[in-house]
Order: C-alpha cells, then structure tokens, then sequence
C-alpha cells in the first residue's frame, strides 16, 4: 500500500515538472550545472528550535540546499553548527519538543509536517540515511540480512524469500564477501566497516532518490574509511541518487563533493562548487577552516592558523554575525545585523560575509586575513628553526626494548580455562631522545593505547624492557616510581572525562603540586594557566564552565605543573573541532621549544602526528611497520601498510585529491587473538599479491624484524627495496 | 545451545546440592525437636523420646554428620524423611507444591506480562499522563506491604460483592469444600478463589517489573537503531514493538530468576491471608514446630524452583539475544 501511493506521488510530480522550477530563485541555488535538472531535494528557510519560551535553543537558522539527481553536496561545520540536525529534519525523525519551520520538499511534495504515513512511505523509499554510528545502527538482535529484508519489504510487495535474496545481493554490492552466508550473521558478527556497508545496503535497498549520510565514516579508521567512501560511490552510481554528505573533514569532501555548504552557528554561511570554496574561499570562517587543519602533505614548517575562541552557543547568540567575535576582519557593521548569503565571483557561489565583496576585489588569501597570527606562529618557528644538537648526543628519555603485552582469553564460569591470548603488543621497539616528538600511529586494535598504558604503569612488563629517564621499570623501587611520575605526565584523550567534575581549575591544578610536596602552589597555578593561554581568574571555575579546548588547556596545565621532562599525549586533540584542535596543537609545539619537553604522542589522525611529530612509527597488530624520521616515513613510506595508510587519508584539496591513487586495503584487521603467521600485514598486503610464489613463502613463514633502511628509518617488510622500486 | 544448557545442568545440580545440604545442617542444628516432648504432663521417659526421635532420624544426641548421611542417603532414593508427627515428609509437600506453583505460576506471568507492558508504554510516552500515573501507583505497590495490600483486597472483594450482591470473588481457601456441581463449577468456583491471592502477587511484581522495563525501553528509544528502523521507512509503531521492544525485553528475562525467588517467599504471606495451604504456609508451619525434614524439603524444592527459574531465564535469554546463543 505504502509503495503505490509513493508510485502516485512520483508520477504526480513527473506531470508539474516539479514544483522548484516555478517558485522565487532560490537564496541558495548553486547552479554549477548547464542544464540543471529538478532538484529531488529542496530545503529552504529551515528553522529548527528546540524548547520555548527565553531557554529555546535555535539550532538552525534559515538553512537551505538544493540537490539535484546524481549530484554529491557536502556539509561541512563543526559540533553544534545545527548539520546533523538539518538532515533530521528532513528525514522527519526529530524529537517530538523540536520545533521545525521552513519547506523540505521532495521532489516537489512538501514533506515538513506532513502526517507519518506520508513520511514512512518517503522514508527510505525516496530518501534513506546512512548514520554516523555502524556499531549501534543496526538492532542487535535480528539478522543482518533480515534487517536489509526488512527494509526491502517495508516498500516493496514481495515474498520473504524474494526480499531476502534481495538482501543478499545487495551484501555483495556493498562488498561483503560471501555475502549470502554473511547475510545469516548478527550485527556483533561484523566488524564496524562491515557494518556501515551492512547500512549502506539498507539506504540503498529501494533505490533512493537522495541519500542523507551523517559522518559516515567518522567512528571508522582512514583505510575503512577509503573503503566505506568507495562503497558510496558504487551505491551512487548502481542508484543514481543525490548524496548529502555531513562531516567535519574537509578532506572527505574535497574529494567526493561536488558542491560543499559550510554551516556555522545553525546557518550556512558559504556554499559553492568544491573548486570555489576551496581555492576562492570569501568567508573568513571557512578561511579559518581550510588554513586550522593539520594536512598530510604539509610538515610542521607550516603552523597551523587557529580561529581565535570557540563557536557561540546557540541559546546566546550575539546579534550581529555569529563569527564576528572570532573574526580577525571584523568591521562594526558585524555587529549590527546578521548577513545574508550573497553571491560571490561565479555563478552559485554565495558568502555570508559583509566583506565578502572587498574580499572578492582585493583577492585576499587567508593567509592575509589571518596575518597577523600567522606572523607571530612564524616567529615561533625562526626561534625552533635553530636545531638543537644532532639527535645522537640527546639525552634518552623513553627507551622501550622488545615491549610485550599479552591478554588471557579464557572461557567457563566454574571452570576458567585459558583458550587463546590477545597479543595485543608483541614485541615493540622504539626510543625518544631529549626535546623530540614520537608520533605512535595506527588504525584502532593495532596496539598503541596497550602500549602507552605499559609505559604509564612503570612496572616491569611481560616480556621485554622499558627504561623512562634512565630507570628500568623492572627494578624500580617505590621511590623511583614516585620520583619518574613527577618526571613523566600524560594528556589524556577526553578532556572532560579526565577532569574530576567536582574540583576547581585551582584544586586540578594544585593537586599534583601538593602530591609531591608542594606547599605554596598559588604563583604556580597561576603560572601555568598563563602558560597554557587561560587567564587567572579562570582558577575558580569548575571544568564544565569551559569548552573543550579550554579543557584540554586545563589538562595540559596539569600535566605541565611538576615541569615534566616527559610528556605523554594519548589522542590529545581528537575529542577536539578543527578549529580548536589547531590551537592546542600550536599551544603543545610551542610548550615543547619553550620548555624543553619531549613527547610520546598517540594518535589515529596522520595529519596531525605528522604536524608535530619529529618522528613516527606505525603499528600495525601489535608490531612495529615502520619508524623513523617523520618526514622520511610521510614522504618515502617503504612498508606497503604505511603507503596505505598514508594513501587513504584525505586531502583537504579538491584537486590533488581527485587526482591521487588510492591504495585501497582489502578487508579488516586481522583478530590479535590470531595473528597471520609470518608477516601480520601479508593478509591484506597489496605488494604480497603481486609477488610470485615462491618469493611469498617468505612472508608467510618468517616474522620480518624492523630493519634499517637509511639513518633513522626501519622498516619490517622483507620487500620493502621492490615496493620503493616500483 | 544442547551443549550450553547441559552445561547449566551441571552447574545448578551441583548448586541445589550445595543449597539443600546446608539448609538441613542449619535447620537440623538451630531446631530442637526434643523440646516438642519436654513439659508435657505426664513427663515422657527421656529413653522413649530418645527412641522417637531416633526413629525420626531427628535425635540431637546422634552426631549432626552422621543425621545428615542418613538423611542424604534417604534423599538420594527420593525419600525426604518422615515429619515430627511421624507422617511422610514427600507426601504432604507433594499437593502443597501444587496449590503454591498454581498460585506462583499464574502470578507471575499476569505480574510480569501486566509489568513489562505497563513499562514499556509508559516509556514511549516518557512524562506523559500515563507515565505519571504508572509511577505514582508503582511506587505507591512497592511501599504497601503485601500483609496490607492483601488485605485491602480483600476488604475491596467484599465491598464488591455486596454492591453486586453476589459472591462473585471469594476471599479464603482455594476451593470451596463440599460444591454440589460438575466440572465447570468446579472450574469456576476454583478460578474465583484464585483471582485475589493472584492479583495481590501481581501487582507487586508489575509494579517491579513496570519500573525496571520502563528504564530499559527508555534506554533502547535513544539509541541508534531505532532511528535506523524508522529511516528504512517502518512506522513508529512498528519501530517500538519490533525494534525497540524486542531489543529492551532481554534484561527484563534476566531479571525473571531473581523475581520468582521472591515470589517462592513472598507467597508465604498470601497463603496464609487467603487461606491456601500451600508450601509457605507450611514452612512457617513447620519451623515452628522443630519440623527438620520438613525445612530441609521445602528448602530443597525451593532451591530447585530458584534454579528452574534461572534455567527458563537463560534458555529465553539465549532464545532472545543472538549474542549469547552465537558468542
């Protein structure tokens, strides 16, 4: 019943040619198209508020798009900018207390508002979504294939057994292998790419018009991502349907948008062809965007250029532009009223910006308008420019020899019995010398945390040695840990989970102080809040009246407080936006020259290891790929898991990233519970394939050992020379 | 899963022994059935008691290991021992295990049936009118003892009946003795009998499982696939009862073994102000009369129905969640 009358609404449309064509321009109709088609999708003037009354929250403020069939739209904005929201609103899936004004129309039918069997039968018939989560977007308690079956049936009349070959099929167009045995499986079974196909499949089941994907690959690691990102393009062209993708990366759009939207503070504030906002930005917001992200291509020569403060809330909202407290080209005519978005330089490019025009006329870059910081960071690099004694002179500071970390898998309540080890890190090598930058990389599961956790617990590990500042973790007395502690101090990952709620900025800060001894700490809270770019008075406020960044200030200033020689940074700046991730990691860099620090630094991100790290080692299932000097390792990876990796990050530039080779990884990581023998990467190694036979039985029957292929770079492939070769 | 249930098997016979066998020591060494002879007129010769309670395998004087095999051995041939009255122990628990599981058995089906859809909508309409009055009359259940609430059944039953001038509920016993009538009217008569003590079990279980269900539900609807059920194009409705409730009924069936333990006590107060002789009654009974086969029996039936409870709950655990059955 559901699909005739949604067959009746289509061929409604087909007669009216679509309502778009007759009604006003739109405000925010980007025309990069000749001959542009009727777009299946229209949003305009779409007000989104939660709550009433003086507490409302206006969480999108006359946002509006248009896609037309075929065509890929990128949203861009950070947390709170009200972009998730907007795709909320379209599909009709808000909470009831949200109140939504405007026009969603779908090809040509006005769908806001409209009763709930209308919007079942649009929903994941002329539009599906694709959700930011795999790991919780499917019930864990059907079968993967019956939930796909189910989405098929909801719309379409046919048997079970139909629908579920159907769902069959469509697994396999997603890339599931064995897919008609894989179908059987329950979501826990899949791995989170496998899952977020497992989605895709469902978005795509009845053949959508559009489809909405909310950072799609956001909880995924860059392989995955590269993976899922291809898997999207496979269901575009099978369906043809009009993609609306919301994320934060800029890489991800530059590369598979054709039009990108930047929202800001529940509005858009720049829309255009990828080209133009990304190479003609006239937005000073979007400038920020493009010029705070750490690039892959880039080394840390280039300082990153923050946006000064933190987005506005949306229940306090100043009353002119929502940037102009963050601007640095604010004029007070910012301040008085709101602009709308007026076009800019080629057709379809639209900036709300009351400068936009001189922007437009003097050609500035946004290394002009950020200018002035820009300056200053380059002062910073002179003084670091300098280069302190060759590395082999520095003083060690972390030494890790052979590191082991095994896990019991056991099995039985009465009886436990050991079935099977984890071996979570199985034999890692690497060192830190004086005032440098380790950046430990890898995707999820391939050790790095397990690691990190070794070194904090300065105890002597399973197997292997650890020696911090010259002690050996296996004979350290109480007294040494104590005095090592105070040597060695860590930023963790969430700011707000590591801050103790209940404390005041003074007491967080004062704590280690006073732990070691410290009697008058009050000159030295106050110190390291200036040192970290917090102000004094800050010290009286509890953790919750700060922003995130402003958090991970506090907890670098708690790290900082006992002058630590050793700083280690887990995942510091992934819990972060863009915008505010490039101040901390400016405040970490600039830390690091000032007072000597040196840092072991986890992260999943290569483009922010490579910003500020002097060098990397990748870890790939509990070993070691490759290490060495960070620019060497970014530049001339030898490991063919590092050219992967590397390869799949995206781009925040339109055309190298159209242009780049991809090297896309088959399948998942392996299960550390049962390691491939021989090389761990040979599984999924591209360079494995293409070798002939006899060569592999190398891979498959001998551990390959990191080895040294220059100064400063090891490498633990056999066949590593071939792969440079090539 | 043959294999997993096996498993369980194993585990809960060695449990109901454990569970049996302590509760004979403990009774067997707190209860003192000599004291049901002293101070009778004329005295009874400490030697003929002696020889009774010897007979009785009940004597303080043999050593407690030494009752304790003897009762064990006895056990193992499925002979519970004999009362202080000398009747058999198995004979009696036996009818009395019917009358308590009729009363459990239906209880706790209308109680957590009654509870878990109570809690569930009122979850889907969180704050709403019937949320409010369904947490209201919960917490109102749960802090009324079962004596009171029993008893305000009871009081309500009979106003009722003389509004309707009929006895239509009947509020003692479990049958009424002596019914002229066939089949059916036994069936009725038995079936009136039954809905008080039901509904005073039930409601307090409801009211448990009303709040604990409401709790699941309201963590299920946040997340992720419900969204993803209702943007393939599924109703709200259909969304909640094949998504959302499904998903959120699998602690609900955990927390079934735990419940039907209380129940086994909680009855013990219903039978007694009803009327029903069944196995509470006759615990309570029995310890007060230095009865030790007796308590070790029920203790034993009771560990028993705890341990089926926990079985029905994994095998519909199991039945419910992929994850347990597959992991």
């Amino acid at each position: 019943m559901t699909s005739e009358r949604t067959a009746d609404a289509r061929s409604r449309n087909g007669r009216t040619g679509g309502h778009g064509s007759g009604a006003a321009p739109l405000p925010l109709r980007a025309g990069s198209d000749p001959v542009p088609a009727d777009p299946v999708l229209e949003v305009r003037d779409l007000d989104i508020t939660f709550g009433r009354g003086p507490g409302a929250v206006r969480a999108v403020r006359g946002m509006g798009y248009a896609v037309r069939p075929g065509e890929v739209l990128g949203i861009v904005g950070e947390s709170g900018s009200g972009k998730s929201v907007t795709s909320l609103a379209v599909m009709g899936l808000l909470p009831p207390h949200a109140h939504v004004t405007g026009s969603v129309r779908l090809r040509g039918q006005e769908i806001l508002g409209a009763p709930e069997r209308t919007l079942t039968a649009f929903r994941g018939r002329t539009v599906s979504m694709v959700f930011q989560d795999p790991l919780s977007a499917l019930t864990p308690v059907y079968r993967v294939g019956d939930q796909i079956a189910e989405a098929v049936r909801v719309h379409q009349r046919i048997g079970a057994a139909q629908a579920a070959r159907r769902a069959v099929e469509l697994l396999d167009l997603v890339g599931i292998p064995n897919a008609a045995q894989r179908a059987r499986a329950f979501p826990h079974e899949f791995s989170g790419g496998m899952r977020q196909r497992a989605v895709i499949a469902m978005a795509i089941a009845n053949d959508p018009d559009v489809i909405l994907c909310d950072e799609p690959t956001t909880a995924l690691d860059v392989t995955i991502q590269a993976q899922v990102l291809e898997v999207l393009k496979t269901a575009q062209r099978e369906t043809g349907a009009a993609i609306v993708i919301i994320t934060h990366d800029l890489g991800v759009v530059a590369g598979f948008a054709d039009r990108v939207l930047v929202m800001y503070a529940g509005r858009p504030v720049e829309v255009g062809s990828v080209d133009e906002v990304y190479y003609r930005t006239r937005m000073p917001y979007t400038m920020g965007l493009l010029g705070s992200i750490p690039r892959l291509d880039r080394g840390r020569e280039q300082p990153l250029v923050p946006i000064e403060g933190s987005p506005p809330s949306p229940a306090a909202l100043p009353p002119g532009c929502p940037f102009e407290p963050r601007c640095p080209i604010a004029v007070p005519a910012c301040a008085e009223s709101e602009p709308e978005p007026v076009r800019v330089g080629s057709p379809g490019h639209l900036a709300a910006c009351v400068r936009s025009g001189e922007i437009e006329a003097e050609g500035w870059s946004p290394a002009q308008i950020y200018g002035m910081r820009a300056v200053a960071s380059t002062a910073d690099t002179a003084v670091r420019g300098e280069r302190p004694r060759p590395r082999g002179e520095r003083d060690l500071v972390l030494a890790v020899d052979g590191l082991v970390k095994h896990y019991p898998l056991t099995k039985g309540t009465l009886l436990r019995r050991r079935v099977g080890t984890v071996r979570a890190v199985d034999g890692v090598s690497f060192d830190i010398r004086e005032g440098e930058t380790l950046g430990l990389v890898g995707e999820s599961g391939c050790g790095k945390t397990t690691t990190l956790m070794e070194i904090l617990e300065l105890a002597a590990p399973q197997g292997g040695g650890i020696t911090v500042l010259g002690h050996d973790t296996a004979r350290m007395s109480a007294r040494d840990r104590m005095a090592v502690r105070r040597d060695m101090q860590v930023v963790f990952q969430d700011p707000l989970a590591s801050l103790d709620p209940r404390m005041t900025v003074h007491d967080i800060l004062a704590e280690p102080l006073r732990a070691h001894g410290g009697r008058e700490v009050g000159p030295r809270v106050r110190e390291l809040l200036g040192m970290v770019g917090l102000e004094a008075g800050h010290a009286a406020r509890y953790p919750q009246d700060f922003s995130g960044g402003q958090r991970q200030r506090i907890g670098i200033a708690r790290a900082l407080a006992l002058e630590p020689r050793l700083v280690v940074l887990d995942e510091p700046v992934s819990a972060l936006d863009v915008s505010i991730q490039a101040g901390v990691l400016n405040l970490l860099e600039e830390l690091r020259t000032r007072l000597g620090l040196s840092y072991l630094l986890v992260a999943h991100d290569l483009a922010v290891v490579r910003h500020i790290a002097d060098r990397v080692a990748v870890m790939y299932l509990g070993r070691i790929a490759e290490i060495g000097q960070a620019d060497r390792v970014y530049d001339a990876p030898m490991h063919p898991y590092t050219r992967a990796l590397l390869s799949a990050v995206p781009l925040p530039d339109p055309v190298m990233e159209r242009s780049r080779r991809r090297i896309l990884l088959e399948g998942d990581l392996p299960s550390p519970a049962d390691p491939p023998s021989g090389c761990r990467f040979r599984t999924r190694c591209p360079l494995f394939r293409s070798l002939d036979e006899a060569v592999r039985r190398r891979c498959v029957e001998e551990e390959p050992q990191v080895r040294r292929l220059g100064d400063d770079h090891g490498v633990s492939c056999h066949f590593a020379e071939r792969l440079g070769a090539e | 899963m043959a294999g997993f249930l096996a498993r369980r098997l194993l585990n809960y016979l060695v449990l109901i022994v454990v569970a049996t066998s302590l509760a004979y020591m403990l009774a067997a060494s707190a209860l003192d059935p000599r004291s049901n002879y002293e101070g009778r007129n004329p005295p009874i010769p400490p030697a003929v008691v002696d020889a009774r309670l010897t007979d009785l395998n009940l004597n303080d004087r043999t050593p407690l290991f030494e009752r304790y095999l003897t009762w064990a051995g006895a056990l193992a041939h499925g002979d519970f021992g004999r009362t202080v009255a000398g009747g058999s122990v198995g004979d009696d628990l036996g009818r009395r295990i019917g009358v308590t599981l009729r009363l459990i058995t239906v209880g706790l089906l209308v109680g957590s049936v009654t509870g878990v859809l109570v809690g569930a909508y009122a979850a889907v309409k969180q704050y709403g009118a019937f949320d409010r009055l369904s947490t209201a009359l919960s917490f109102v259940v749960l802090a009324v003892p079962t004596v009171v609430l029993a008893n305000i059944l009871i009081i309500a039953a009979v106003r009722f009946n003389e509004a309707v001038g009929a006895q239509i509920l009947l509020v003692s016993g479990e049958a009424t003795p002596g019914l002229q009538g066939g089949f059916a009217a036994a069936g009725i008569d038995r079936i009136q009998h039954l809905l008080l003590p039901t509904l005073s079990l039930s409601l307090g279980l409801a009211a448990v499982y009303s709040r604990y269900q409401r709790n699941m539900m309201l963590d299920v609807l946040g997340a992720d696939f419900i969204r993803t059920a209702m943007a393939k194009g599924l109703s709200r409705r259909a969304a909640l009862t094949r998504h959302a409730l499904r998903t959120a009924l699998i602690p609900a069936v955990t927390y079934f073994a735990f419940t039907f333990g209380a129940l086994l006590v909680g009855t013990t107060f219903t039978e007694k102000i009803f009327g029903w002789h069944g196995v509470g009654e006759q615990l309570v009974d029995s310890i007060s009369t230095n009865d030790i086969n007796t308590v070790a029996a029920i203790s034993c039936f009771a560990a028993l129905a705890v341990l089926l409870a926990a079985l029905a709950s994994d095998v519909l655990h199991a039945v419910l969640d992929p994850r347990v059955r597959v992991g």
